[in-house]
């Protein structure tokens, strides 16, 4: 494997891993909540966390990472400091999701999935981010929302994120 | 709190003070400003607006005197950031943080409501002040949203205010459990989050069951792309929720809930753990609830993001920290739900409604709607439609009257081409069925199905192969891969469509399709397979003209589709 | 009772029977793809499809139980014409490769092809491309081949309680595979071919030795020598199509020989003298206070699970090898000496019941002989596709004798192929040997049987004997973590990793399953009652063997050849640093 998938120096992160896990041990029902909550702490979830997760709750790394891999909102991989989420639910897609994808792909340079050179930005695709009435929308690091969006707007609306 | 007595006295100071909210001037307060605080006002900056109002009531010395309160969604999100001035019950939309000072000094200090910032229906002279008045609001009726006009989501002494809690109240000291179901039964309450079952029959399967503890479970996972209409009660109103299960708790004999509900919407987690917490420092959750020897309580279980955990046997499988993947049924969920044990499940538009058919009657409920479908319905109105947002509609109400009475019709003059109701378990409806009256048979003699409310209108620009293309697409996304038919047969069709709106259809393509359509149907494991292909057979039974464009002339009359050959 | 109707034939069965067992019982066969009885009922490949009277959508046969008055069609043109757009579906995104697969001729997917009268795909379009797997000495994974029905899943997390591999992904990019998509060498895996055995396709399969095999006995220079495991004989049998239950140990031989193999011998002569040695060790730690209760350890599937799971109990196994690997020793030592040949020129090869010993002979450990003690292990069905190339016809060949002294066995090592049949063969040592008597009656057939923890006392002596025997992982876990929590007063464990032993092991014919697995054992022990000696102490060729070589139980050199040590080893895929 090509990155170290270890936990050196990263005492403090694991330290409040367990804390996390502290509460579930034992208890592999917790998965979910406690997948949830170590990707919020680390920002993705990194083979280290699911192997002590998997530890902790008494699971199989196979089990871990079978849950991992069905859920849409968990990720292996770091990810940009910024999360771009375009929705492309209905009323989105009826409305120009994909001019705002393509713009997107075309200004970031990268693909739905992934991450720009310079870790700046993720771009994924949604499907309804619950503000259809605004559609087409996106929603940047999972609280500001963009609506009614216009192509032109994006390389505008990009630059308040460093 | 212990006794009925203190909930009506809450209940009673707190109507007191509320009652600027019903038109009643106030001799200590100017005006409750309801901010909305839905999601969609939320991110077109109404908190902003609050801050201004705030700031300029405090430089005219008012602060004391005006409440401004952020509400759950009001309905109308495209106009948004909206809010509601009481005790006139003026109506103000598009706001913006400008717009804060004109409220405050013109309205409230001097009594003049602002005109520009007014409500004005299409083609009207006059702009309608009162939100009472206004034609897209007075068609609705609200039962599931009840108090979104009203109460501040975050205060349960506002629900209280409303009537809330006095349901359970009655449901634990003056009924009965099979009373409760009864009643739940008469009403003709079917579930709202898609098939449409009934829920009193489905509480006393749960009720007869054999084996414990039992469990309640709200679905909210609200997956359906374009639909938020659990979002705005799951923050609008979180309580009623809360109630609505510890009512079935006692009717079924269950101690504990769960909610589930989507990562994806942080808002409503927060609501709703908030008013868990109150429920509970209330004593409206926990041990010994009114000193009736009832306990109940309820945790959050948090989806992450897989549209098949909203089919109940993967949501249970979900809540247990596993791969949401369904199962097959039998054992329904009344016999082997959460942890193997009786569970009811129900969304959460259905829990919503539970307080008040059981504080009103049954009876009161089942005049509403028509004959097999009974009440209210939520919608999430959206597409190509003027007025995009969250309704509530008698059941029988035409699609006619939602899309262009409350709707206010299609924007830019363009020709209405369909109605998609059902999301991607559901049809395109064409213009020739818009007088039908929404119900769960009528849409589902159409090929449609009522679902769970997202309705997405389209026009002439909308290219319907494309519309079926992007909920196949959906389904293949979010199928989860466990049988075969879905796994692989949506798979083909997404790529058959492809190829179609690629220029690359074949002779032949659409009767495969519909043999796709047809097998999946009927094989696949679980709701999501077995609707799938809906939005494909739908398209194809009311537009197979396009199709047939796109195959042989490869021509797409709304311009989307781009062919490379 | 429940009373319905399938095909228009009244029929009436218990509650809670399913629609697929009713039928069954009115002699009317639904195909199936994903279900394995009692083991995987999930209901996912859809192929059982019937029509229901009154139901929305066709019904699963094989999760859908009866109900009263239920009317059920099984055949309709609609239900036939579904079922066949599935395996369609299945086969559309399938390498259809079986003219050069190891399952031709024997893969579930390819019958229901042949069954369905499918000539034509429609479906062009993408196709699961995940890379095959083959670092496992063992195993090969072949994605690409997988119609996700879970089988193996099932009876690696269920019956073994390994949990190596589990459904990764999701939708159309779903995978069987252990997390990270790791390669099974690097994770839990004990290699023990369960999931290759319930696999319907070639998704999952033995490694392919037999190419070497040929290679070697095409080599001049090699003595080609070959060992057949005690279970073997009663089930290479059916690998020509012979009725499961089938004994060919002579056809066997003599096919071997035909095949050209310088010399066929036997494990059981080692699993005679595995007895001799663990009977001992058994003896010395029951009057030296050592480590009780001891546990067998001639099943590498076991050994393995024990380094990944029980890292804490190994002082407990015994520290015999297993037969193989005794054999294997003592093949390039003593029986070079004694047939005076360069043991750089012995190619030593197996014939097992087993994957798992695959990866034994791998092991760094074996080489006591100062070369790897065993070439190469063949598993029963390796044999099967041998002896086909070769175009022997096994069942009109003559009954032939192994080879001595490697051959020469008692009824004792024939019965090591079932469950319970090690502990059974050292009791009838143990008893001789501490009481001096005769044993008044040799069959233990408390120790016999599918029954997933059998337990007992047995008087020797003066010494109340208390024994466990499992069999499949699932069970052994049972009686380990009674051990871990110190409630386990046994002497002396048997635990071996597949279901009802060897005879069900993964390398067995294909198909395994319950009834064929009793049949194999019925055979096992004919085949002791046949036998003119029963028990290990009176193998004359082990004695022998003592005298001319070993010098006697546990001693100087058994311990260099025959016994062994074991390995700690993670659970979880860590690395280190
Ligand atoms: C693929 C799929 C997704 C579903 N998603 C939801 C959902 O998001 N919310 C919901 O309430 N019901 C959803 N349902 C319906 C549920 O399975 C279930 O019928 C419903 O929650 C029962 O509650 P009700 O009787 O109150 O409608 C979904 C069903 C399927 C097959
Ligand atoms: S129909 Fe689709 S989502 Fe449902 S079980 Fe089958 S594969 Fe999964
Ligand atoms: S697994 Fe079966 S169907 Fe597939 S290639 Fe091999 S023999 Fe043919
Ligand atoms: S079965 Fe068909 S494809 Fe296979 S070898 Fe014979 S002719 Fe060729
Ligand atoms: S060989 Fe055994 S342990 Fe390994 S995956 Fe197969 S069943 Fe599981
Ligand atoms: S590997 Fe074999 S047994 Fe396992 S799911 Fe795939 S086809 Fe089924
Ligand atoms: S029980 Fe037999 S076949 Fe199974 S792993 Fe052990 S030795 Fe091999
Ligand atoms: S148990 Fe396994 S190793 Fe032991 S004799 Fe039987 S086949 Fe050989
Ligand atoms: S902890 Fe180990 S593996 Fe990780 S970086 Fe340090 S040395 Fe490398
Ligand atoms: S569809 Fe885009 S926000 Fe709902
Ligand atoms: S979010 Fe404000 S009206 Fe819907
Ligand atoms: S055999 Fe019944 S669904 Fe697979």
């Amino acid at each position: 494997m090509a990155t170290c998938s270890c936990c050196c120096g990263e005492d403090e992160l694991t330290k409040q891993l367990d804390k996390i896990i502290e509460p579930y041990r034992g208890q592999p029902g917790g998965l979910i909540q406690v997948l949830t909550k170590a990707q919020e702490l680390i920002g993705y979830l990194p083979k280290w966390a699911l192997i002590s997760i998997a530890k902790g709750l008494g699971l199989s790394l196979q089990d871990v990472y079978g849950v991992v891999t069905f859920y849409a909102f968990f990720s292996l991989i770091p990810r940009g400091r910024h999360k771009i989420s375009v929705c492309a639910g209905t009323a989105c897609y009826v409305k120009g999701t994909k001019m705002v994808t393509k713009t997107l792909r075309e200004v970031l340079g990268i693909k739905p999935g992934q991450t720009t050179p310079d870790s700046r930005f993720t771009l994924e695709v949604v499907r309804c981010i619950g503000a259809c009435g605004l559609a087409p929308a996106m929603i940047i690091d999972g609280k500001d929302v963009h609506g009614r969006l216009e192509p032109e707007q994006i390389p505008q609306i990009l630059e308040q994120y460093a | 709190m212990k006794s009925l007595d203190e909930l009506a006295k809450i209940r009673d100071s707190r109507r007191a003070a509320l009652k600027i909210r019903e038109g009643v001037p106030s001799a200590t307060e100017k005006a409750h400003i309801m901010m909305c605080g839905g999601a969609g006002c939320i991110s077109s900056k109404c908190t902003d607006i609050v801050e201004a109002m705030k700031e300029c009531l405090a430089k005219n010395g008012i602060a004391d005197q005006v409440q401004i309160i952020l509400t759950g969604c009001m309905g109308p999100c495209d106009m948004g950031p909206v809010a509601i001035v009481y005790p006139d019950a003026t109506f103000y939309r598009r706001l913006k943080v400008k717009d804060a000072e004109a409220i405050v000094e013109e309205h409230i200090l001097k009594g003049n409501p602002v005109q520009r910032l007014l409500y004005r229906t299409p083609g009207a002279k006059e702009p309608t002040r009162c939100v009472h008045d206004i034609d897209l609001f007075k068609k609705q009726k609200k039962i599931v949203l009840r108090n979104n006009f009203y109460i501040d989501p975050t205060s349960i002494e506002d629900y209280i205010a409303r009537d809330g809690y006095a349901a359970l109240a009655k449901a634990l000291t003056q009924m009965e459990p099979g009373e409760i179901i009864e009643e739940v039964k008469k009403s003709g309450l079917r579930g709202r989050g898609g098939a449409g079952f009934s829920t009193g029959m489905k509480w006393g399967f749960t009720a007869a069951a054999k084996g414990s503890p039992k469990y309640v479970v709200c679905n909210g996972d609200e997956g359906d792309p374009g639909a938020f209409m659990d979002r705005s009660v799951l923050e609008g109103d979180p309580h009623s929720i809360i109630e609505g299960m510890a009512i079935c708790g006692r009717a079924i004999g269950s101690e504990q809930g769960y909610v589930y509900v989507r990562a994806e919407y942080p808002l409503a987690i927060e609501r709703l753990s908030n008013a868990i917490d109150d429920a509970r420092r209330y004593g409206l959750l926990g041990k010994n609830i009114f000193e009736t020897g009832f306990n109940f309580d309820i945790e959050i279980r948090i989806g992450a993001g897989a549209f098949v955990c909203g089919e109940e046997t993967a949501l249970l499988t979900s809540i247990e920290g596993k791969r949401g993947e369904p199962r097959p049924r039998p054992p329904f969920p009344a016999n082997a739900g959460v942890w193997g044990k009786p569970t009811v499940l129900n969304n959460v538009e259905t829990w919503a409604n539970i307080p008040e058919i059981i504080l009103k009657g049954a009876e009161w409920f089942s005049t509403i709607g028509t004959e097999k479908s009974k009440g209210t319905k939520v919608f999430a109105l959206a597409g190509r439609i003027n007025n995009t947002g969250i309704v509530e509609v008698p059941m029988g109400t035409t699609l006619r009257e939602i899309v262009f009475e409350i709707g206010g019709g299609i924007p830019r003059k363009k020709l209405f081409k369909a109605v998609q109701t059902g999301g991607p378990s559901g049809g395109c409806i064409p213009a020739d069925y818009l007088d039908t009256p929404v119900d769960y048979d009528s849409l589902g003699a159409l090929g449609a199905i009522m679902g769970s409310g997202g309705m997405i209108v389209m026009d002439e620009d909308t290219c319907m192969v494309d519309i079926a293309k992007f909920f196949i697409d959906f389904c293949v996304d979010e199928s989860c891969g466990k049988c075969s038919p879905c796994r692989i047969g949506t798979k083909r069709m997404l790529e058959i469509l492809e190829r179609i709106t690629t220029g690359n259809g074949k002779e032949g393509d659409i009767e495969l399709l519909q043999e796709l359509a047809t097998t999946i149907k009927s094989t696949a494991l679980c709701g999501l397979g077995q609707t799938a292909p809906n939005p494909v057979l739908s398209t194809i039974r009311y537009f197979r003209h396009e199709y047939e464009e796109h195959i042989k002339e490869h021509y797409c009359r709304s311009g989307v589709c781009e062919f490379k050959e | 009772m429940i009373t319905l109707t399938i095909d228009n034939q009244k029929i009436a069965v218990e509650e809670g029977t399913t629609i697929l067992e009713a039928a069954e019982k009115l002699g009317i066969k639904i195909p199936t793809l994903c279900y394995l009885k009692d083991i995987n009922v999930i209901g996912a490949c859809r192929i059982c499809v019937v029509e229901v009277q009154g139901a929305k959508a066709y019904v699963p046969a094989c999760v859908a139980p009866v109900a009263e008055g239920m009317v059920v069609r099984t055949n309709t043109p609609a239900v036939i014409k579904a079922r066949k757009l599935i395996l369609e579906l299945i086969l559309s995104d399938h390498p259809m490769e079986c003219l050069t697969c190891v399952r031709n001729q024997n893969c579930e997917l390819q019958k229901l092809a042949e069954a369905f009268g499918l000539t034509e795909i429609r479906f062009e379009g993408e196709k699961t491309s995940y890379p095959i797997d083959n670092s496992s000495p063992a195993i090969v994974r072949d994605p690409r081949k997988c119609v996700l029905c879970r089988r193996c899943v099932a009876v690696c997390t269920e019956i073994q309680t390994v949990n190596a591999i589990q459904a990764q992904e999701r939708g159309f990019n779903s995978l069987i595979a252990p997390a990270f998509n790791e390669q099974l060498a690097n994770v839990e895996c004990v290699q023990c071919g369960q999931c290759s055995l319930v696999c319907p396709t070639a998704a999952i399969h033995e490694v392919d030795d037999t190419g070497r095999v040929w290679e070697a006995l095409a080599d001049p220079k090699k003595h080609v020598i070959v060992q057949t495991a005690p279970a073997t004989r009663v089930q290479v049998g059916e690998t020509i199509g012979a009725e499961p239950g089938s004994i060919v140990t002579g056809q066997m031989v003599a096919g071997l020989r035909r095949l050209g193999f310088d010399k066929v011998f036997d494990t059981d002569f080692t699993a005679d003298l595995t007895i001799l040695e663990e009977g001992n060790e058994l003896l010395q730690r029951i009057q030296t206070g050592g480590t009780l209760p001891m546990i067998t350890s001639c099943s590498p599937g076991w050994i393995k699970f024990a380094e990944h799971f029980y890292p804490d109990l190994l002082p407990h196994l015994s520290t015999c090898k297993s037969p193989q690997q005794m054999f294997g020793a003592l093949a390039k030592t003593y029986y070079a000496e004694k047939a005076g040949i360069d043991p750089a020129d012995i190619f030593s090869v197996s014939i097992m019941p087993c994957t798992a010993k695959k990866y034994e002979c791998t092991r760094p450990e074996m080489k006591s002989s100062g070369y790897q003690d065993v070439d190469v292990v063949l598993t029963s069905r390796e044999l099967g596709r041998m002896f086909k190339q070769a175009g022997l016809d096994m069942a009109n060949l003559p009954e032939e004798e192994y080879d001595a002294p490697l051959g020469i066995s008692t009824g004792a090592g024939e019965i090591f192929g079932a469950s319970g049949g090690v502990m059974e063969a050292a009791l009838r040592t143990v008893y001789e040997v501490v009481t001096g008597k005769e044993l008044p009656n040799i069959n233990f057939t408390e120790c016999r049987g599918l029954t997933g923890v059998k337990e007992a006392t047995v008087q020797v002596g003066d010494l109340p004997v208390k024994i466990a025997i499992t069999n499949g992982l699932g069970n052994a876990r049972k009686v380990l973590d009674k051990i871990r929590a110190g409630e386990a007063d046994y002497h002396f464990i048997e635990i071996m990793c597949c279901p009802g032993g060897c005879i069900g092991g993964g390398g067995s014919p294909i198909p395994t399953d319950t009834e064929i697995r009793l049949k194999r054992i019925d055979a096992t022990y004919t085949e002791d009652e046949r036998m003119a000696l029963r028990k290990s102490h009176e193998n004359p060729a082990v004695n022998e063997l003592y005298q001319e070589f070993l010098e006697k139980p546990l001693g100087h050199k058994s311990h260099e050849l025959l016994h062994t040590h074991y390995t700690k080893r993670n659970r979880y895929q860590e690395e280190e640093c």
